[in-house]
This record gives C-alpha cells, sequence and structure tokens, in this order.
C-alpha cells in the first residue's frame, strides 16, 4: 500500500504544480510581464507534445519487439523541422496572417471558406485523434497498474476505482480552465503553454535518467552496453524495408497534418522566428528522446521474465532493481506524456467542433450572428467547453468499450495514417494555385474511405465481417481490404497507407484540373500560394454600402463590447476619424474578419461580414468573375480596386469635411441672429408689459403683481442666457478656476439625478455599476452639471412609450466610464457628429434651452481631463463619460 | 363694430402684452400659436387684420405669409410682420413675402398701436 | 517564384544568402537520403544463410543513424543562425510586413 499511497500523493503534487504553473502564466501574460513565455525555448518545449505517453512507454516495447524500426517514428518530424524552409514557414505565416484556429480551418479557408470541407475534417480528426486519447487514458492506468503488481492492497485499491474516469475528469477540468479561458484563438493559451513546457522537461528528464541508470548502472558504460545490444535477440539489423521508408513519412505527414501539432506549431506561435531554433532545438529533443530507448529495451528483455510487457519496461526495469524514486520519476514522465497531448488535442478538437460544427448550427438557427437575440460570445465559450467534454467523454467511452487491450496499442500508426489523408489537400493547398476546393473535397473522401476500409475497420474486430477481410466483398477478389487491387502480401499498414494516400493525391490532382475554382476560391489561392509576395489582406471588400454601426452591433456581440468598441476606436483613429464610427474600407473589414474569425473561424466570419456587406460581397464577386481570364489579371484588377477605393474613400472623407465646414459656416451666420432671437424674446415681454405698468392706470393689483412677476422671470430667464454663454466662452477659453473636492460618484449621480427632478419625471432611472465605492477627486459640481445635462436630454428627448434611462458605471482599463443610454429612437447617424456644436438642437424648437448644453458639457469635460462622446449601435440616444485615472481611487 | 385682429404668435407672455394693448385700444383680440394651421386658420376667423411671428414652431412666418398672399381672400388682408432676428436680411425676406409692415422686438407698445391703426386707415 | 524582374547580379552579401537559403532548402533532402542508406544494408533473411554477408551489427546502426541526426541538428543550427536576421530582408522580397502586429 506504501509505494502506492506515496505514488498518488506525488501525482496530486505534480498536478497541482502544473496548476500553479498554468495559473502564473496566464497572469503573467495578463500583467504584459511574460515576456519570457514567448521565448523560442517555450515555444520548442511544447512541440514536444509530439512524444506521446505512445511513445514515452510504446518506443521501449516496439524497439523490444522489433529493434530499431521505432526510430522512424521520430526521423520522420526531425527532418520536417530541419526542412522548415519549404512547409513549416509558409504554414506559419499563413496561420498568423490570415488568423487560422486549426487545421479545418486552414484547409476550409484556403479553398474559398468553404463550411462543408471544415466540417469534413473536423470529423476526419474526432474519429482519427478519439482513439489515440483513449490510449493516453489505458497508459495512465497501465502504469498505475505496474507499480500495484508489487502491492497487493494496491491491486484492490486499482481495482476499484476506475484510474481512467478520474483522469479524464481532471484533465477535462484542467483544459476547460486554461483552454477556454479567452475567446480569440489567436490570443493564445500561456497556460496551457507553460505547463506543457514543464512536462516536456520533465519527460525528457525522467526518460534520460532511466537511460542513464541503465547504461551506467546496470550496464557499466557504453562499451559493454553496446556489445550487450549485439548480444540480444534485436542485436542484428532486421528491417522490413517498406516499413522503415513508409513509417518516415507516415510520421513526417502526421507531423504536419495532427490538429494538436497544428495547434502548437501554428496557432500557439508567438513568432516566426522561433521556428528559426526550433529547426534544430526540437530534432535534438528528439534524439534525447530516442537516445536510450534500445538500451532500456535490451536490458529490460535480460532483466524481466519472459512474459513482461515490454511496454512498461520504463518503469518496470527500476521497480525491479528497488529503484522506487527512479520509477516514480518515470512515471511522472509517462504521465506528463499523457497529459500533454490529452490537453492540446482536446483544445483543438474542441475549436474544431465549436467553429465548425455547433457555430454554423447555431447560427443558421439563429438566423444569422447579426439578428440572433443572444449574446453568441457565451455561445462560443460554452461550445467549447463542452466540445472538450465530449471529446473526452469520447475517449474515456472508447477505451472503456474496446477494452484497453492490445488492440489500442497499434492505434497510434491508424491515427497517424488517418490524419495524414489532410496532406495532399493541405500541401496542395499552399503550394499550388490549381487546387480547388471540389478536389480537396473528393480527394479526402477518397482518402478516407480507404483508411476507413483498407485500416481502421478491419484493424478493430468487427468492424467487417471476416469473409470480407478473406475473401473481399461480394468475393470479389481485388477488393479485399488488405490486398486492393491483387497486390498481396504487403504489410497491412503500408498497404493502406500507400493505396489511400496515393488515390487521394491522385483524385485531388485530377478534380482539381477538370473543375473550375469560385472567386473567393482563387484569391485565397493565390493568397495562401503566394503569401510571402503580397498582402496581408485576405479578401478585399468593397466597403461603402456597409454600415459600420451594424457591423458594430453584430462584433460587439462576439467580441464583447469592450474590446469591440476599443477596436472601433482604434481603427477610427487610424483612418484620422474621431468617435467609434470608421470608414467601411477594405483594410478595416479585412481586419474585422479577422478579428472574428479569431473567434468563431474564417468561414462564420466571413459570413457573418457577408450578411452585413449584403450586396457588396456579390459586386466583389461579380467584379471578380468579370476580371476572370487569368489569375494575374484578377489580381492586378484586385490592386486596381483597392485603389480606386482608396480614392473613392479619400473623396468621401473630403466631401465629409468640407459639409462640415459647411454646415459649421451656416451656424456660425445662424450664431449671430439665433443669438439675438434668444435675447430679444424676453427682452420683449418685459418692454411691453414694463410700458403697460409705467402707461396704465388703474390696473388692478392682482394684474400689477402677475405683470411684474412676469418681468422678474424673464429677467432671470436672460440672466440664465447669459450665463450660459459666459459659461461655454469662459471654459473655451480656458480661464475656468476648478473647484476639486473629494466625493463619491454615487453621490454625484444621485444629486444630478434629485437636481433634474428626475423623481417627478416620468422617465425612469436604473443606475447599474459599482459607483459607491468610486471616490472621485475632481470638480464635483461641474461634473454634476454634465450630468443633469444628460439626464434632462433624456427627460427632454427620449420618445419611448415608457422612458427609460439607464446608467451604467464601468471601471475599464485605469478609466472610470458612465454611460447614459435611453430607449428611444437615439440620434440619427448625421446628426450625431453635430450635437456637440454650439446652438445645434435636434430640432428646431422642441423643449426650449438654447443648443449649448453639450457644448458646455464637452468643454466641461475636457477641464476636467475625461471625454464625452456619443456611442452608437446602443438603441437609444447613448452618451459616453470617461474620467481618467488621476481622478478616481478606491474607497479606503 | 370693433376691428378684428389676429395674433400668430408662439411666445405666451409676448401674445399676453400684445393682447393687453390692443384690447385696451379697443380692438377684438384673437390668438394663435402654431405655425403648422395657421393659413387656414386665418382663412377660417377672416381677422382684419394680422400680427405674425416669423419663428413659429411647425413653419415659419414667411411661409405662412407667402401662402396668404396667393390666396384670393387674404392677397390683400393686412399684415405686420414680426421679429426677433433684427438683421436687414429678415426684412428683405419679409418684404419679399409680403408683409405690410415689419417690426423687430422689443417694440414699443405705442409703435405697435400706430402701426395697426396705420394699416386699417389704408 | 516572384513575377517581378530582379536584378541579374545581387551584391555579394544578397548572394551568399541566397546560397544558405538552398543550403537550408536542401538539408532535409539530404538527411531523407542518408536515412534512407540502411534500406542498402544487408540483412539475414531466408533460408539460405551461409551465403550472406553477415547482418550489420545493430550497435553500428544506432551510431550511423543517431550520427546522421548530431550532423543534421548542427548543420540546421548552423544555418539558422546565419539565416538570421538578415535572410528575410533579401530573398525574393518575402519579408514580413508587420503592419499588422
Amino acid at each position: 500500500m506504501g509505494t502506492l499511497n506515496i505514488l498518488i500523493a506525488v501525482c496530486l503534487a505534480y498536478v497541482a504544480l502544473l496548476f500553479g504553473v498554468a495559473f502564473m502564466a496566464e497572469r503573467a501574460a495578463l500583467k504584459g510581464r511574460g515576456n519570457w513565455l514567448r521565448s523560442p525555448w517555450i515555444y520548442t518545449l511544447s512541440l514536444s507534445i509530439y512524444c506521446t505517453a505512445w511513445t514515452f512507454y510504446g518506443a521501449v516495447g516496439y524497439a523490444a519487439r522489433s529493434g530499431l524500426e521505432f526510430v522512424t517514428i521520430y526521423l520522420g518530424p526531425s527532418l520536417v523541422m530541419v526542412g522548415w524552409w519549404w512547409a513549416l514557414r509558409k504554414m506559419v505565416r499563413i496561420g498568423r496572417t490570415q488568423r487560422i484556429t486549426s487545421v479545418a480551418d486552414l484547409i476550409s479557408s484556403r479553398y474559398g471558406k468553404s463550411g462543408l470541407l471544415a466540417v469534413c475534417v473536423t470529423l476526419l480528426a474526432l474519429i482519427g485523434i478519439t482513439p489515440y486519447i483513449s490510449l493516453q487514458l489505458q497508459s495512465v492506468t497501465l502504469s498505475f497498474s505496474s507499480f500495484a503488481v508489487s502491492d497487493a492492497e494496491g491491486a484492490a485499491l486499482i481495482a476499484a476505482h476506475d484510474t481512467a474516469l478520474w483522469v479524464a475528469i481532471g484533465l477535462a477540468l484542467f483544459t476547460i480552465l486554461f483552454g477556454t479561458r479567452n475567446l480569440d484563438a489567436n490570443e493564445r493559451h500561456h497556460g496551457v503553454v507553460m505547463a506543457i513546457a514543464v512536462e516536456a522537461v520533465v519527460k525528457l528528464f525522467a526518460l534520460i535518467a532511466v537511460g542513464v541508470f541503465v547504461v551506467w548502472g546496470l550496464a557499466g558504460g557504453i562499451g559493454p552496453m553496446l556489445e550487450r545490444i549485439d548480444a540480444s535477440e534485436i542485436g542484428a539489423w532486421q528491417m522490413d524495408r517498406g516499413r522503415w521508408f513508409g513509417l518516415t513519412f507516415l510520421s513526417a505527414a502526421a507531423f504536419l497534418t495532427l490538429p494538436r501539432m497544428f495547434q502548437v506549431l501554428v496557432v500557439e506561435n508567438e513568432d516566426e522566428g522561433h521556428l528559426r531554433t526550433a529547426a534544430w532545438a526540437f530534432p535534438t529533443y528528439l534524439f534525447l528522446m530516442s537516445l536510450f530507448v534500445v538500451p532500456i529495451a535490451v536490458v529490460g528483455l535480460e532483466l524481466m521474465p519472459a512474459g513482461a510487457n515490454p511496454d512498461q519496461f520504463v518503469l518496470t526495469v527500476p521497480l525491479s532493481q528497488g529503484q522506487d524514486g527512479l520509477a516514480m520519476l518515470s512515471f511522472l514522465g509517462g504521465f506528463s506524456s499523457a497529459t500533454s497531448m490529452v490537453i492540446v488535442a482536446s483544445i483543438a478538437l474542441s475549436t474544431m467542433v465549436s467553429n465548425h460544427i455547433v457555430m454554423p448550427i447555431f447560427l443558421r438557427v439563429t438566423r444569422g450572428g447579426a439578428s440572433g437575440p443572444s449574446d453568441v460570445r457565451h455561445v462560443v465559450i460554452l461550445a467549447r467547453r463542452i466540445s472538450i467534454g465530449i471529446v473526452l467523454t469520447l475517449g474515456y467511452f472508447y477505451y472503456k468499450i474496446s477494452g484497453g487491450g492490445t488492440a489500442l496499442a497499434a492505434i497510434g500508426l491508424v491515427s497517424f495514417a488517418g490524419l495524414a489523408q489532410l496532406l495532399p489537400a493541405m500541401m496542395g493547398g499552399i503550394f499550388w494555385r490549381g487546387a480547388t476546393r471540389n478536389g480537396a473535397f473528393a480527394g479526402l473522401v477518397t482518402g478516407f474511405v480507404l483508411w476507413a476500409y483498407c485500416l481502421l475497420l478491419p484493424q478493430f474486430g468487427g468492424g467487417l465481417p471476416v469473409a470480407v477481410v478473406e475473401q473481399g466483398p461480394w468475393g470479389i477478389g481485388w477488393l479485399r481490404p488488405h490486398a486492393l487491387f491483387g497486390i498481396q502480401g504487403m504489410d497491412p499498414l503500408l498497404h493502406a497507407v500507400m493505396w489511400s494516400l496515393l488515390l487521394n493525391a491522385t483524385v485531388f490532382v485530377l478534380v482539381s484540373i477538370a473543375s473550375f475554382p469560385s472567386p473567393l476560391e482563387r484569391l485565397q489561392g493565390a493568397q495562401f500560394v503566394n503569401i510571402f509576395e503580397h498582402s496581408n489582406n485576405p479578401q478585399s471588400w468593397s466597403g461603402g454600402v456597409a454600415q459600420s454601426e451594424d457591423l458594430m452591433i453584430m462584433a460587439q456581440r462576439i467580441l464583447g463590447p469592450a474590446e469591440v468598441q476599443s477596436f472601433f476606436q482604434a481603427e477610427a483613429a487610424r483612418q484620422g476619424l474621431a468617435g467609434f464610427l470608421p470608414e467601411p474600407t477594405p483594410d478595416f473589414l479585412a481586419r474585422l474578419e479577422r478579428e472574428l474569425s479569431g473567434a468563431v473561424g474564417g468561414a462564420t466570419a466571413h459570413a457573418m461580414v457577408a450578411q452585413i456587406m449584403g450586396a457588396a460581397t456579390v459586386s466583389v464577386e461579380d467584379l471578380l468573375a468579370v476580371a476572370d481570364e487569368t489569375a494575374q489579371m484578377m489580381e492586378y484588377s484586385s490592386q486596381l480596386e483597392a485603389k480606386s477605393n482608396e480614392l473613392t474613400r479619400t473623396a468621401r472623407q473630403l466631401r465629409a469635411a468640407n459639409d462640415k465646414l459647411t454646415k459649421l459656416s451656416v451656424q456660425k451666420d445662424a450664431f449671430l441672429s439665433q443669438i439675438s432671437h434668444e435675447l430679444r424674446t424676453p427682452m420683449t415681454s418685459i418692454r411691453a408689459f414694463s410700458e403697460i405698468l409705467r402707461d396704465a392706470d388703474g390696473l388692478k393689483a392682482q394684474d400689477l403683481t402677475r405683470y411684474a412677476s412676469i418681468i422678474h422671470a424673464e429677467a432671470i430667464r436672460l440672466t440664465r442666457l447669459l450665463d450660459d454663454l459666459l459659461d461655454l466662452s469662459v471654459l473655451e477659453n480656458g480661464q475656468v478656476n476648478l473647484n476639486i473636492r473629494e466625493g463619491t460618484l454615487a453621490d454625484v449621480i444621485s444629486h444630478a439625478i434629485a437636481a433634474a427632478g428626475a423623481d417627478m419625471h416620468p422617465l425612469k432611472v436604473r443606475r447599474i455599476g459599482p459607483a459607491s465605492d468610486i471616490m472621485l477627486r475632481t470638480d464635483l459640481d461641474r461634473l454634476a452639471q454634465v450630468f443633469i445635462n444628460l439626464i434632462a436630454n433624456a427627460q427632454k428627448y427620449c420618445d419611448a412609450e415608457r422612458p427609460e434611462l439607464v446608467i451604467e458605471v464601468n471601471r475599464r482599463s485605469g478609466r472610470i466610464i458612465v454611460d447614459f443610454i435611453d430607449n428611444g429612437t437615439g440620434i440619427a447617424p448625421d446628426a450625431q457628429g453635430m450635437i456637440f456644436e454650439k446652438f445645434y438642437r435636434v430640432s428646431d424648437r422642441q423643449a426650449g434651452g438654447a443648443g449649448l448644453g453639450l457644448a458646455i458639457c464637452r468643454e466641461i469635460m475636457d477641464r476636467l481631463g475625461g471625454t464625452l462622446g456619443y456611442l452608437p449601435g446602443q438603441g437609444g440616444a447613448a452618451f459616453r463619460v470617461s474620467l481618467p485615472v488621476a481622478q478616481w481611487m478606491a474607497a479606503r | 363694430m370693433a376691428r378684428r385682429v389676429l395674433i400668430i404668435e408662439d411666445e405666451p407672455n409676448i401674445i399676453e402684452a400684445i393682447s393687453f394693448i390692443l384690447t385696451r385700444d379697443g380692438w377684438q383680440v384673437d390668438t394663435h400659436s402654431n405655425g403648422h394651421d395657421a393659413v387656414s386658420v386665418v382663412q377660417a376667423r377672416a381677422p382684419d387684420l394680422v400680427i405674425l411671428d416669423v419663428m413659429l414652431p411647425g413653419r415659419s412666418g414667411y411661409d405662412i405669409l407667402t401662402d396668404l398672399r396667393a390666396l384670393p381672400a387674404t392677397q390683400d388682408l393686412p399684415v405686420l410682420m414680426l421679429t426677433a432676428r433684427g438683421q436687414a436680411r429678415d426684412r428683405e425676406l419679409a418684404e419679399k413675402a409680403g408683409a405690410s409692415r415689419f417690426m423687430t422686438k422689443p417694440f414699443s407698445n405705442a409703435d405697435v398701436i400706430e402701426a395697426l391703426n396705420a394699416l386699417v386707415a389704408e | 517564384m516572384s513575377d517581378k524582374p530582379s536584378p541579374v547580379f545581387l551584391e555579394r552579401r544578397s548572394y551568399r544568402q541566397r546560397r544558405l537559403v538552398d543550403a537550408a532548402r536542401l538539408l532535409p533532402l539530404a538527411g531523407a537520403l542518408l536515412w534512407l542508406v540502411p534500406l542498402l544494408w544487408p540483412q539475414d533473411s531466408g533460408p539460405d544463410v551461409a551465403q550472406q554477408i553477415p547482418a550489420v551489427p545493430t550497435s553500428s546502426a544506432i551510431i550511423y543513424i543517431f550520427g546522421i541526426w548530431i550532423i543534421l541538428v548542427l548543420s540546421a543550427m548552423f544555418l539558422s543562425a546565419m539565416l538570421d536576421h538578415k535572410s528575410d530582408l533579401r530573398y525574393q522580397g518575402d519579408q514580413p510586413e508587420n503592419r499588422d502586429t
């Protein structure tokens, strides 16, 4: 019982450590202190998820059975990494510029953002990877039992508890916690990557420690070790030549196409430069991982009894020598290999499942993102979490149903062969512009069917009837799954890989040549293949028709209001515009689409923007279809189009500026006439009644009082107007004295509500947010003046049947933000730019006032170091007051 | 029979003041405070004289006057325009629209009465 | 790869960079070829043991395969150090445009 208890304790402590590491890394990244998180070394270590429990335990077993053949599994990836200049560099660049989130996204984006292909790849990955996850659960369970053998009570304990279940639950928790924290898949999972890097070090260290113990502790040095190797059962070079070549190729292909590898290689990549380091550092890692495999296998074969499972030599050899500590380390190594693979694989799979299956269905059910009633953001995160749960549940049940026996051990290569079917579509996609969606689809389906028929189904008993395997379907001999077209006697794995990939590639090429791609496909094709030559602009939208405000409303639902508002503001600033609404330029739309595709995948993002752009999409496609003659011509025309759009946009901006100037100059003219009117009207009453009082005798006493009070009231009105004018001019000239005091924001708001008489008015005021614990240090009276004005505006102009004003307080990136949002019709877009100008009134004569209120408010906020702006896209009229950090502090 | 005057003006205090001085001078005073339906109100009440403000809710006094001059019944109706915007351009607009007299606010009460009497005498 | 007309002769440095890139492209091919050499090694198989050359011992195979591995790693390390910082700026105009980051 002793060892097992310690084992479980160590295991839990190790898991706690991983949680801690992931948590610290997330914190550091959040605070921007995570530069060390972005080193090429962390990147290299994260690639080590290639080495799963299958390689950690299985490699030694493999070597014990078939000698050096195991090394092919490492040779392939080493060649791919060393040859990074060919494929990986391009994949990483494409992944980064196009904001690719998964293998499925890569293939779907390349072939015209095709949803069908994405679903196809996702399903293939799900079928191929689920058994692989089971394999990891099995290996952890097996390693527990290896410890329990020496320990009768422990064995009972293991039997009573379902280890695999607990491991699966723990991994699901970890993955959900650190894998779905932020939505944008491009924001990367620092915590997960860091934990994986730690696990990479642990497993390498563990394997080397066991190796060193075996070579120097048991065999007595390098020389004697080599002699022992030659003397062992695997002492002579014995190689199935086809498998040596085939497995090297297969592992190289799988290295590029496995979803989890794509996740760490491309999606989590922080910097293309990291590839330079990983190009030699990762082969070194693989070298070290495989260096001691043969010695451990040889010594294991000598030391262990005949029937011992060679897959567990890494554990059982140290155990048999009484090296419990070393065995414990080795156990942690295997545990690390299994867990890191499962975590990344389930993140990668869940991203694909949620982006390409769940979200499209959700969007269709709710009739498109822009009109969906609920917050898509939550749906995406929920979909990811559920997908992770589903992936792990599938893995667990597969493990239970398959019985966890030897059948699982073969699954590693079967899974590789399945995922390798993506290779033609992927490589064709990034190197050959002629590749088309139909070709990719036909090739994938062909490869997948052959793989299932020749390898997957026969491998797992019951998948195909024995008669079919031996005589072929309906007795047709040349269709036998292990001897297609009469080619007999090949290794079944090689046979399946050869036929499936050969026919896959052939069909892919032939159909691609025969079919004609859509304009969008051709554009994406040019973008992918010539990624280094041009453009960071995946697909050009033609602007002008799009309503920035609609785009904003949609984007808010997906990415959350805060991110979107700052994104739109930054984009507007980039175009030299103030406020939140940038021009819908192709550049801006492309960037928006990329932001969205980080959250919902390329095809979905494209569909959503397309929905809002309406006819504009069609016009681009039409335009491109016209310029269909050659791809060069098409690119040329899209460049021209970009230029002409640029000109149109500049012209539009000039026109807008000119319009504004004209409007302002008309207003300047109107200013005198306005001010004259505003002053003369009360003066008329005053003069008329004072003449009446002067001239008329015998007025009744009550008339006397009444006329005098009219004069009085009109005099006050005059004074107020003059005050406003003076106020504005003082504020504008910057001669204002601020009366700085301290108080809570809540008090200021309450004071403003009371002063505006909001309790008597039908307007209902609702307050949201933590106003009460925000202390202000500013001119509270001036701030209240702004609030009163905004509340009064809502009272005057909110035209809803049941007018309601929401005052919402937020703290965001060092500012406090107070939003005043009513439920009326809001302010028309063409008026939004003018409301802060002097003497501007929404309608000619409504609700009195000289049209100075908002102008004064804006000047006040300027003096207080804050801002006041109109916030479009909120339903009703919405004003945002924002105060800088220096003016607030948390209540002490 | 007392002469009837219609005051079209939206400031209640100004209406009250003008009403007071005109009633005292022996006029029968009628008031209206909105631009939308001013033309039909003038037609319906058929006053001897109209006092018309320029800045009215709904419709400007110039437009109302232009319409009145286009109708046979009110073609020659004496109209005194009042405006609070005392620029030369406003006077031109008033004359173009067909105002019989034009006065700038604030006015002296005596001037208003004198102007009205002169208009009726014409 | 590029349609744009490029100068016929390059400066010495660009020329060197281009050849380094060629080397980087060739490296995996060389590695693959060298690792395929074991396919030519004799194996003892079949009944006719007498006529056969003895099979290569596993220890020699390990030394050969892992030796090539080390050579590949060192070459890749050398190349990526040499290509660092400079190559992207000059080679076929495919430098990254960091406008988006």
